[in-house]
């Protein structure tokens, strides 16, 4: 799915990225909690998340999320804005709740990338 | 010791990084695992190892920062594998058993609200890691080391 299809089903609003709307995401997360979210990303994931700290960003980094939306209007502070800049991560933000985008995206087509058995065959590897 | 900007090659291929990790600094929080990460970019490293070490060493890099003083993560890179150490002082762990268990955690809410202390942290380093190992002595601090083979060789 292309981000600005993302952008239509949610009514998102652009904030970080403008020039990047037009890549491909494959698969979707959602969560509050960090960790959890290190287990079972891949590339070109999205991230949907009510968490609005720097260290989302720094997150989205270590495991190349392809761009996050932030749910329920929620927006970030400066520094979060600041660091997405300098790691060209898109941002959106969406008034919509985490479980109704959810919802939406999967209802469209974009599903979690397959968790456990991808994680170990890329131990086994 | 300084946070190493020039990784340092010598002849065997041998990539050397330390980096002071300061407890309680949310504001640079993941970036010696991201320097550690591009480094691995740069020398052509397999994408998947690259994650498992990106994902193992922010892990070890937010234990020091949530749950310790002051610490230090180096990494060693050869062409067969990666070794990461995140060294801390600080009150160290009562119970490793415990807190090896998914989902077991003592961080403070404020830590929580922040995205972190799920506990999952040791267990995801444990599930990304070939070798490891952790070494703690209450009130005096942790030692971890991890270690990630490079199957399929770079050269
Ligand atoms: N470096 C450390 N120093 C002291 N305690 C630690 C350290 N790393 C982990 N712990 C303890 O182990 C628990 C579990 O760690 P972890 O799995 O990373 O979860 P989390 O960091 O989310 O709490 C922590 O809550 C803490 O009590
Ligand atoms: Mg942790």
């Amino acid at each position: 799915m292309v981000l600005t299809e993302v952008i239509r089903l949610l009514s998102a609003e652009v904030i970080c990225g403008h020039d990047k709307i037009n890549l491909q995401v494959e698969s979707a997360c959602a969560g509050d909690l960090l960790s959890d979210l290190l287990t079972f990303s891949h590339n070109k994931t999205l991230l949907l998340t009510g968490l609005t700290n720097p260290q989302v960003i720094r997150t989205a980094e270590i495991i190349d999320l392809a761009a996050i939306i932030f749910v329920r209007g929620k927006r970030p502070n400066g520094e979060t804005l600041q660091l997405a800049q300098e790691k060209q991560i898109p941002l959106l933000v969406t008034q919509l709740p985490l479980y109704e985008c959810s919802g939406i995206l999967y209802s469209a087509g974009l599903r979690e990338d397959t968790s456990k058995e991808t994680r170990e065959e890329a131990k086994e590897s | 010791m300084k946070n190493g900007t020039n990784p340092e090659a010598d002849r065997d291929q041998k990539i050397c990084l330390s980096f002071n990790v300061e407890g309680g600094n949310f504001l640079s929080a993941g970036e010696a695992s991201i320097r550690l990460k591009h480094t691995l970019q740069h020398i052509g490293y397999p994408a998947s190892l690259i994650r498992r070490v990106a994902v193992a060493a922010y892990e070890a890099e937010m234990n020091i920062i949530i749950h310790a003083d002051s610490g230090v993560l180096k990494a060693e890179v050869t062409p067969e594998a990666v070794t990461i150490w995140a060294e801390d002082k600080g009150p160290g762990i009562e119970d490793i058993g415990l807190a090896m268990q998914e989902g077991y955690s003592t961080a403070p809410n404020y830590i929580r609200e922040m995205g972190f202390g799920a506990g999952m942290g040791l267990p995801n380093i444990k599930r990304c890691a070939d070798i490891f190992e952790i070494e703690t002595h209450v009130g005096i601090g942790t030692k971890i080391r991890i270690v990630i083979f490079n199957k399929q060789k770079t050269n």
